[in-house]
């Protein structure tokens, strides 16, 4: 089950894995995409929390969209990560640029347009977006976020037309749709949000080693490294949000063995020469990973520190008159 | 041809069709695993004409507006010739798009690139405007119907901010009214139960007039208009963000305003079936402009497209028009191809399937009942969305009772998510500076010169230059004014409940819902006041039921309890699921309706079963589960799939 519209993200990724899965699950099952969207994937997820019995038969996509209600506690939420346990989890990178009318060649020379307004396309104030929203924050920028975008997509769009001048799009949008602004001279890339190493520190996101990543571009702005609650916070929902973006989930008491079918699936799936060939044009360059690996960033993405969210869900009632009830 | 088929079956829609097709694509090479995506965008507005035709179920929302005169051709007899210029219109549009495209392409980026969102919220606006021509006998009311529309649309999530407004708690309406259950349940529910009480063939006296090749003369009769709505389609369909859902309303408002003789509009004027039928297939090649140039699908089906372009390995975005180019033109004349071959063989099939319309409605009214759930269930998957079918299926009842023109209330809930989106970003970033930008400037112009079309003639002599949307208005004013009056204040009841429930939201969520509720408000409230103090042959004053009501026929029933068939089905499905609900329906109602003898019920209840059965296990659809299927395993053909 995925809970999102057909077409988008997910059921793009939705649909490439269950092709693979249905080569490599023992007897070769049809695997069928079904699509539940409604309330930015917590209808879907809500249901399955509801409805999913333990046999391996349904198991469900979720992504950052459905992680960060969960992880603020809004009331609308009915499902529990703890009620399950993950199959397979991928993450993803993000690029932050600017419109080259600012005159700015990089991170550095932001301090030129520190003063200057600028305007960032955002899907909502609660969205996946609080992770730009916030960081430009911590990092000194003065950006106005203009709520009521209907998509990344749209953002860039508005990016294009002029009408925002800093943005940011995921790696592969960004590779497919800002890279040729970026070769026209009308856009300039800033920083990556990075990606985790084993130990869970950041690091330069490997699709653009050129680039310095978020702590990277906070040191140079402030000269010193990020500290604090702010980035704390920041930290724990950028993980929630980036490197473990999508999550394939079954309910806990799903008996080891079917769990360890999906597990030999995924890591047969990887081998088949067809997965390797199409893989990074449907879903980028970032590995889908299972087992342990996937069970540490399972834990990152589904537990945050209390006081960080407790300073994002202040943050969001100071800054933009959000209320989460309890 | 498996477009076709999914295509012809309401409710199933583009995105159904490619969702089945994904699997097949891997394996295939990038070309004809295109086409065949292609295909399937293709004729899915080609095949959808048949149920809007013949039945007035509007299949997807790009055959909406065929409805308002498909359907009435179909009843005076005339379905083959409607469905021929239908079809032969979808040719020509599919054709003129791909040939507006092939040299539009190259310039188009800078072009949509001057859209921005004060633009988009203009043609919004225009897309509104349209009301104009379709409010039938009272204006006013015309307006009100819309804004209780943009109101009904604005049900759901806040498109800046993410607030739920008047969704009662209730997840289903999180993400609003699933659009295709609206058009069902405003159009679709009430020819229906209006057909079960009149029992009649859906061609008046079971006879069958016009011919098939007259629908292809009206195409070339009427050349010009088809070239110029297939244009209309192809330039909306390429805007990002507006989609597809107004064009075809657009090009009707567009047949409607340059027409001299407009009244036979709504009533079965061949023009309302040519205009969005040219459209609505143009635009299917002007949506590939923002899905290909941009990576933004301006529709559902696009969005489902570009998923498949994706799994395909083909990149949108700027390369399209520069490295890519070739596969470019190879899509947009593969669309091309595919109208062609699939208007082609929908133009061979228009005879045959338009004997259906001849076929007693007892005996065919089942199967269409069964087919509308279907088709709304379809929506979201849910059960939720059989109970909102019957609920806006009486409100459709109602509004068609008391001459609220339906169109306009469909136009304003369609256009509600856009108008409002896009006023909310055009508000942020321009404020009232919007007003100086040239592109706002000319769309307000070409808005205002449509509402001078169409106001054109209005007040002169109504009754004979405007247009009859929900029948004459001289024919249903009355003395008993209690139901329209009792209806009126349950629509203000409503109203102030929305105007109370926008007061909580924050200000950029609360701007649409309270300014639209408001108006609609003073309009409603100004009509109560006519209706209570102004003279009976006001516009205001409609009800199409009062003679029924004064010479009831014990044997007719009434509109309610011919609704109560389609609460019967949705209730026995709740319990048991579609596939057993279908079977004791079929059987209730061919024996105590239809009065059949059991052969003919036992043979119609079999056929209705194995046509639903194989779509659930074949063609792998979502069908509603039943409580019972909670506690029992049912078997293969039965159960869940």
């Amino acid at each position: 089950m995925i809970p999102f519209k057909e077409g988008g993200g997910s059921d793009t990724w939705g649909r490439f894995n269950a092709t693979f899965f249905s080569r490599y699950l023992p007897g070769q099952p049809t695997v069928i995409v079904r699509n539940v969207p409604g309330g930015n994937s917590i209808a879907g997820s809500n249901r399955f929390a509801a409805r999913a019995r333990p046999n391996g038969l349904s198991v469900l996509g979720t992504s950052a969209s459905t992680q960060f209600p969960y992880l603020l506690q809004d009331p609308r939420v009915n499902y529990e990560y703890r009620d399950w346990q993950v199959l397979m989890a991928s993450g993803a990178g993000g690029v932050a640029y600017v419109s080259s009318d600012l005159g700015v060649a990089n991170v550095a020379e932001l301090g030129s347009v520190i003063d200057k307004q600028l305007l960032y396309g955002s899907q909502g104030p609660t969205s996946l977006d609080l992770v730009p929203v916030l960081g430009f924050k911590l990092l000194g920028l003065n950006v106005r976020p203009i709520f009521g975008m209907s998509g990344r997509g749209a953002g860039r769009l508005a990016f294009e037309r002029g009408e925002v001048n800093i943005d940011y799009q995921t790696t592969t949008a960004y590779l497919r749709n800002v890279v040729p602004l970026i070769d026209q001279g009308n856009a300039v890339p800033l920083f990556s949000w990075g990606a985790l190493n084993d130990s869970g520190e950041l690091i330069r996101d490997p699709t653009f080693p050129d680039l310095p990543h978020f702590a990277e571009a906070y040191e140079i702005l402030h000269g010193e490294k990020p500290s604090g609650l702010g980035w704390e916070s920041w930290f724990s929902f950028f993980t929630a949000g980036f490197p473990a973006m999508k999550l394939l989930v079954a309910p806990k008491e799903t008996p080891i063995e079917i769990v360890q079918a999906y597990q030999h699936a995924v890591t047969a799936m990887k081998q088949d020469p067809e997965y390797i060939t199409r893989k990074p044009a449907a879903l980028g360059t970032y590995e889908q990973v299972t087992g342990p690996a996937a069970q540490r960033l399972y834990e990152l993405a589904t537990d945050v520190p209390q006081q960080a969210r407790n300073w994002i869900r202040q943050w969001l009632r100071d800054q933009f008159q959000v209320n989460i009830e309890v | 041809m498996l477009g076709l088929a999914v295509g012809a079956f309401p409710g199933l829609g583009g995105i159904a069709g490619l969702s089945i097709m994904m699997p097949f694509l891997y394996g295939m090479d990038t070309v004809s695993a295109l086409a065949t995506l292609v295909g399937l965008v293709a004729v899915i507005p080609t095949s959808d004409t048949f149920t809007s035709v013949l039945m007035g179920i509007p299949g997807s929302s790009a055959s909406q507006a065929t409805v308002l005169d498909g359907f009435p051709l179909a009843q005076k007899g005339e379905a083959s010739r409607a469905l021929a210029a239908a079809f032969s219109a979808s040719l020509i549009g599919g054709i003129v798009g791909a040939i507006i495209l092939t040299l539009f392409i190259q310039i188009a980026r800078p072009l949509i690139l001057t859209f921005g969102s004060a633009e988009l919220f203009m043609l919004a606006l225009l897309g509104l405007s349209m009301v104009g021509v379709l409010s039938g006998g009272s204006l006013i009311k015309g307006i009100s119907a819309c804004g209780l529309g943009l109101i009904l649309g604005s049900i759901g999530a806040a498109p800046a901010t993410g607030e739920f407004r008047m969704t009662f708690g209730i997840d289903y309406l999180y993400d609003g009214l699933p659009l295709v259950i609206v058009g069902i349940g405003l159009f679709a529910f009430p020819e229906i139960t209006e057909l079960l009480r009149k029992n009649r063939p859906i061609a008046a006296g079971g006879l069958l007039k016009g011919n098939w090749f007259e629908g292809v003369r009206d195409v070339f009769r009427n050349w010009f208009l088809c070239l110029r709505c297939a244009g209309i389609g192809t330039l909306i369909g390429a805007i990002p963000g507006l989609g597809g859902s107004v064009v075809d309303w657009i090009a009707y408002g567009h047949a409607v305003q340059t027409s001299k003789d407009k009244t036979q509009f709504g009533k079965g004027d061949i023009r309302g079936v040519l205009a969005p039928e040219s459209a609505n297939n143009a635009k299917e090649g002007g949506g590939l402009v923002p899905t290909l140039l941009f990576g933004i699908p301006g529709s559902g089906a696009m969005a489902v497209f570009l998923g498949g372009m994706v799994l395909l390995g083909i990149e949108a975005g700027p390369a399209m028009v520069s490295t890519n180019l070739d596969l470019t033109y190879t899509i947009i004349w593969s669309l091309a191809l595919a109208n062609v071959i699939g208007a082609g063989s929908c133009l061979f099939l228009a005879r045959p399937i338009s004997r259906l319309t001849a076929i007693p409605f007892n005996l065919l009214a089942p199967f269409m009942i069964m087919v509308v759930s279907f088709a709304a269930f379809q929506a979201t998957r849910q059960f939720m969305d059989l109970i909102a079918l019957v609920g806006l299926g009486m409100l459709g009842v109602a509004l068609k009772r008391f001459g609220w023109s339906r169109p306009a209330f469909l136009i304003g809930f369609v256009l509600a998510p856009q108008a409002e989106g896009y006023l909310n970003l055009a508000v942020q970033f321009y404020s009232w500076n919007m007003f100086t930008r040239p592109g706002v400037l000319i769309i307000l112009g070409i808005t205002a010169i449509s509402v001078w079309f169409s106001s054109r003639g209005r007040g002169r002599n109504t009754e004979n230059i405007t247009l009859p949307v929900e029948g004459l208005s001289g024919t249903a004013q009355t003395s008993v004014k209690t139901p329209q009056i009792l209806f009126l204040m349950g629509l203000i009841t409503t109203l102030s409940y929305a105007l109370w429930s926008s007061l909580q939201l924050s200000p950029l969520g609360q701007m649409f819902p309270f300014g639209i509720a408001l108006g609609t408000m003073s309009l409603c409230l100004y009509q109560l006041v006519t209706l209570k103090i102004g003279p009976t042959d006001n516009p205001a004053n409609f009800d199409l039921e009062h003679q029924v009501e004064s010479k009831s026929d014990p044997t007719r029933g009434s509109i309610l309890s011919n609704a109560g068939w389609f609460a019967v089905l949705i209730a026995i499905t709740g319990l048991v699921g579609f596939q057993l609900g279908v079977l004791f329906f079929f059987i209730g109602f061919l024996k105590l309706k239809a009065r059949q003898n059991w052969r003919m019920t036992i043979a119609l209840s079999v056929a209705a079963i194995l046509l639903i059965s194989s779509l659930a296990n074949f063609l792998i659809v979502e069908l509603p589960t039943g409580l019972l299927s909670q506690y029992v395993d049912l078997p293969w053909l039965l159960g869940r799939i």
